[in-house]
């Protein structure tokens, strides 16, 4: 009997111990690959572990691609990571149904919502209930070498309507400058033409309606438009020679060379750039522009609606208690404050919009708060699924395979399948 | 048991013989029962459990999150040959393993016939001819896809060269699937040519010379003696391509990941492409159970037919 209560013990001990153990060790899973970036993580993560002794906070990369196939089952497994990287929308949806995602809302301290750009947080809640922290927010626009479109004698500001957009390509391309750049291999960067029409063309109730499945959905007039529209800018032969087979990284990089004038895309290709050019620099931040998406004839004149990414955290049931404290602490303005001030990305954080060192941040930064409705980038919005579609169907309808009407049709078809 | 046995003592030899044939029988099944649960097992949980598993699932919608519960029956099967994609990744198959066969298997016994003997750099010329299957399938997709590139690779030179417009093979939709089919050739010919000289090296060389002395000439040694000779190796070489064509996955991705506009899927990048990618996991089980009845159906055909003598 004494042996054995002595044996139970010591198993319950070292159950306890190695609980002890387990809780202190919080992991992180995310997809960035820039070593700054990272650098600039870990310090805020040694300076959690100092504020609270024996925790150790532990960064795991994954490169996007793994990191997507592999998060269905890690999340289902006994050794889930605490806190996982997330782009919210229809993924997040997803898993939350799937109960792997802990609700943070009574975890994090009352006065913490407040302090989040609205926009940014609201894409991270789940029927009002606060499943993940957003700490990044980025915006899609043309951005422009501003000594090309010199050289071709082009006025940025023409660029804000349909016509003088294409106006603008027909003379760049009369002086042999290739007017847009595009990642067509991916997929995704062709999926930021036809959602961006899709959002001037239908404007923000467009997208709610076809979420909510109101009228035609997805083949409704404005998604049929936007492929009309992706159409007629494709017949004008607007990009790169061989843009099929371009990586989103080759055609960043060859922004930053100078090869194109135009890239619709979002504000990460400031770091795409850099990385990518032959010279590791690309194109000094002051020569770059950034011009909104063209409003477009018939189209809804919603200025304010922007399109963009919502990058952020999520806690995983079962986690360490502390990690949405943790998230907290990563978010506070303070510890954000130098990813502003290095041009890493613009935080979702109140209150650092005036620390951005980067012009186009700023200008960003001024675009989002004024923004009364933040579109999600489809391919996340809509889920993995779905989300695919979309890209094929942009690209299929770039390269003449399927009619704007099937393109908006398939959208449609694989959405309401997935209700 | 063994007074079972031993009520049944021999007495005569022919009854010995049975006896003895049956204790051996009882031996066998005793070293199988102690030596076949590994294998079994193994077997069971890595190759038939997820077998019947992904049968199991393709029968739903399913996003992997808990366990599959909407049940769609065939409905993963009828949308996956109403697809444009799938008949495309099935058609690239198809002609994959043509020029595997027509293309690939002839080159690679004309070079074997060059080779098999033993003269001066005949290994050096083995060993370059092989070192493009030793390559990683990954590697020579990459290096390829610089190769192929139309700004700054290989072609590019060559054209700038003659003068001509930049070419993008691997953004062309009509061309993309002959450029990956080149590389398919030039990575694979080297295996084949590596078993027909092991093949060309078994046979007699008496033969050739009392052919030689009958008066046969090239050609007739060839094929009287050369080809019916190697025609095991062949049956084999056939197996091999046709199966690793099936199968072919990593040499694509890097080159194209399958497009442009899905020109170049086969039926693993297309598996991986809409079923694992965008976490379609019964959609994508349905894909592996039809690549699996494929394989299944062509590995015991061709088997049983083909290769029933070897």
């Amino acid at each position: 009997m004494k042996l054995q209560a002595l044996l139970a013990a010591l198993a319950l001990s070292t159950s306890i111990t190695a609980a002890a153990a387990q809780a202190d060790v919080i992991t992180v899973v995310h997809v960035e690959q820039n070593p700054a970036v990272q650098e600039f993580w870990e310090g805020i993560a040694k300076k959690f572990e100092a504020a609270n002794p024996g925790v150790d906070i532990q960064y795991e990369y994954l490169d996007n691609m793994s990191f997507v196939q592999k998060m269905t089952t890690m999340l289902q497994s006994a050794d889930r990571p605490d806190i996982i990287y997330s782009w919210a929308g229809g993924v997040l949806r997803s898993q939350v149904e799937a109960g792997v995602i802990a609700d943070i809302t009574d975890s994090l301290d009352p006065g913490f919502a407040d302090t989040i750009k609205p926009a940014a947080l609201d894409a991270f809640k789940v029927d009002d209930r606060i499943y993940g922290v957003p700490f990044r927010m980025t915006q899609v626009g043309l951005f422009y070498n501003k000594d090309l479109l010199e050289q071709g004698g082009v006025d940025p500001a023409s660029l804000s309507t349909w016509d003088g957009f294409l106006a603008g390509i027909a003379t760049l391309k009369q002086k042999g400058i290739t007017p847009l750049l595009v990642g067509g291999a991916d997929k995704w960067p062709m999926m930021f033409y036809w959602s961006s029409l899709s959002l001037r063309a239908g404007g923000s109730e467009a997208f709610k309606a076809a979420l909510a499945q109101e009228g035609d959905g997805f083949a409704s007039a404005p998604f049929v438009r936007a492929g009309e529209l992706l159409q007629q800018l494709v017949a004008t032969e607007p990009f790169q020679p061989g843009y099929m087979a371009t990586k989103y990284a080759a055609a960043a990089g060859m922004l930053g060379d100078g090869k194109g004038a135009m890239m619709l895309i979002a504000d990460f290709v400031l770091n795409g750039m850099k990385a990518n050019a032959a010279d590791g620099v690309g194109i000094p931040l002051d020569r770059l522009g950034l011009a909104p998406i063209p409003t477009v004839p018939d189209g809804v004149d919603e200025p304010t609606a922007t399109l963009g990414g919502i990058n952020g955290w999520l806690v995983t049931e079962g986690a360490s208690p502390l990690a949405p404290k943790f998230l907290e602490f990563f978010m506070q303005a303070d510890n954000q404050r130098p990813a502003a001030e290095n041009s890493f990305y613009i935080p979702a954080v109140k209150g650092l919009d005036g620390d951005l060192a980067n012009p186009i941040h700023q200008v960003i930064a001024q675009n989002l708060s004024n923004s009364t409705y933040h579109q999600n980038f489809y391919d996340q919005a809509l889920g993995s699924s779905v989300g695919a579609v979309v890209n094929d169907i942009s690209v299929e309808i770039a390269a003449g395979n399927m009619t704007p009407e099937e393109g908006a049709q398939a959208v449609q078809d694989a959405y309401a399948m997935e209700q | 048991m063994t007074t079972d046995y031993a009520a049944t003592a021999p007495s005569t030899p022919a009854l010995a013989r049975a006896g003895r044939g049956r204790f051996m029988r009882r031996d066998t099944l005793l070293l199988a029962l102690v030596f076949l649960p590994p294998a079994l097992l193994l077997f069971t949980v890595f190759v038939a459990l997820p077998i019947a598993d992904a049968a199991y699932y393709s029968l739903f919608n399913w996003n992997g999150f808990g366990v599959p519960e909407k049940f769609v029956a065939f409905q993963n099967y009828a949308q996956l040959f109403a697809n444009r994609a799938f008949r495309l990744a099935i058609t690239n198959n198809g002609l994959i393993i043509l020029v595997s066969l027509l293309v690939q298997m002839p080159l690679a016994l004309l070079v074997a016939t060059m080779l098999a003997d033993r003269e001066p750099l005949t290994n050096t010329f083995r060993l370059i001819f092989f070192l493009p299957y030793v390559l990683a399938e990954v590697t020579a997709g990459l290096i390829w896809r610089f190769i192929y590139d139309g700004d700054y690779g290989v072609v590019a030179n060559m054209v700038g060269w003659l003068g001509l417009d930049p070419v993008y093979v691997l953004a062309d939709p009509n061309f993309a699937i002959y450029a990956i089919l080149v590389v398919i050739v030039w990575k694979y010919f080297g295996l084949h040519m590596i078993l027909f000289i092991a093949g060309l090296q078994q046979i007699d060389r008496s033969l050739y010379e009392a052919a030689r002395i009958d008066g046969a000439g090239g050609w007739r040694l060839f094929t009287a003696i050369t080809l019916p000779m190697l025609a095991p190796t062949i049956r084999l070489s056939i197996f091999f391509s046709v199966v690793g064509a099936l199968q072919l996955f990593d040499v694509i991705m890097p080159m194209t990941g399958g497009g442009p506009s899905d020109s170049t899927q086969t039926l693993v990048t297309y598996l991986y492409n809409f079923g694992i990618t965008r976490t379609r996991f019964g959609f994508g089980s349905a894909v592996g159970v039809v690549l699996f009845l494929i394989c299944v159906a062509f590995a015991f055909g061709y088997k049983r037919t083909v290769m029933r003598d070897d």
